[in-house]
């Protein structure tokens, strides 16, 4: 059966469309879904795509995270269902408190878009079990307020349990506390990150690579590995 | 009308990058007499009808826990004015 993987629009998404194609290139059904419904539509999977929702007011994903549609996302989270927050989805995971700590305007105060290498620190996750633990991978970043902030306390338990997801590598581009782009929560289905991978799935659409330009696919083993756990569970 | 006034401040701790902007700024336009700029957001309150200890709780209730994010600020003040 195919996996359907549900993509949660809120007032301001940008990414959702580039998640659902991201979804459907890796395999699977994307199912689009709206923050102010209660339903889930039975999805097997959840992504919380970038934007600005609701204007960054307040703060980046305050308000999304107050959306009816977060207390079936917070149910699902705590049932073990994948769900990957990406940039703004990042931003309301921290917010709701499925994931610890913050994010803040980048050290540098300028919006940034590069291609963005980063070193995957836990594959063991739902959504980074197709990587090798260490491996590099390339793969957009574009934000303005993306610097990662904790309490010492947080910031000890995330490295000394291994629930740093993605490491920013070669360059901090926003002051991250640790290089820390992505963490994960303990039982790691809820994953949450900066940079994009929706917007590396498909050949002539992603970063460049040394083989060719827009080459860049490190995106799709996100989406893949999220498959790949649901489908575990299910067999 | 009574109006309540909610004060939240980045983190002392933290860096905040919009106050260091306006330090920058100032820094270049001469004005020396201030070391630092940190700017938080104020929040007023409508409320219709007197103010209550009910009313005052609720108040603290969503400066905690929605006007503020307790990992990257701190509610400094919340003070009925009339």
């Amino acid at each position: 059966m195919t996996t359907r993987i549900g993509v949660i629009t809120f007032p301001g998404s940008l990414d959702d469309r580039d998640a659902q194609r991201a979804i459907r290139i890796a395999g699977a059904e994307p199912v689009a879904l709206w923050h102010g419904s209660h339903d889930l539509e039975g999805v097997d999977a959840l992504v919380l795509p970038g934007g600005f929702s609701y204007g960054d007011y307040l703060r980046s994903g305050a308000i999304a995270a107050l959306s009816p549609i977060m207390s079936e996302v917070k149910d699902a989270a705590a049932s073990g269902m994948p769900v990957l927050g990406i940039c703004n989805g990042f931003q309301m995971l921290v917010e709701a408190h499925l994931l610890p700590g913050g994010l803040i305007r980048n050290a540098h105060q300028q919006f940034i878009r590069r291609d963005q290498k980063l070193v995957v620190e836990n594959a063991d996750t739902a959504w980074t079990s197709g990587f090798d633990k260490g491996a590099e991978i390339v793969i957009p970043l574009k934000n303005g307020e993306g610097g990662y902030i904790a309490g010492a306390d947080t910031l000890e338990r995330l490295e000394g349990e291994g629930l740093v997801a993605f490491r920013y590598a070669g360059v901090n581009p926003n002051g991250s506390m640790n290089d820390i782009a992505g963490i994960t929560n303990e039982r790691g289905n809820v994953v949450g990150l900066m940079p994009h991978p929706e917007h590396a799935t498909e050949p002539g659409f992603g970063p460049g690579t040394a083989a060719a330009m827009r080459s860049g696919v490190d995106g799709l083993t996100f989406f893949e590995s999220a498959i790949a756990a649901v489908t575990r569970v299910a067999a | 009308m009574p109006t309540i006034v909610v004060d939240v401040m980045p983190k002392a701790e933290l860096l905040d990058p919009q106050g260091k902007a306006v330090s920058g700024a100032l820094g270049r336009l001469g004005v020396d007499s201030f070391s630092g700029v940190r700017i938080g957001k104020r929040f007023e309150l409508t409320v219709d009808g007197p103010v209550d200890e009910a009313v005052l709780a609720e108040a603290q209730q969503i400066a905690a826990d929605i006007l503020s994010n307790s990992v990257i600020e701190d509610v400094v003040g919340i003070e009925v004015v009339e």
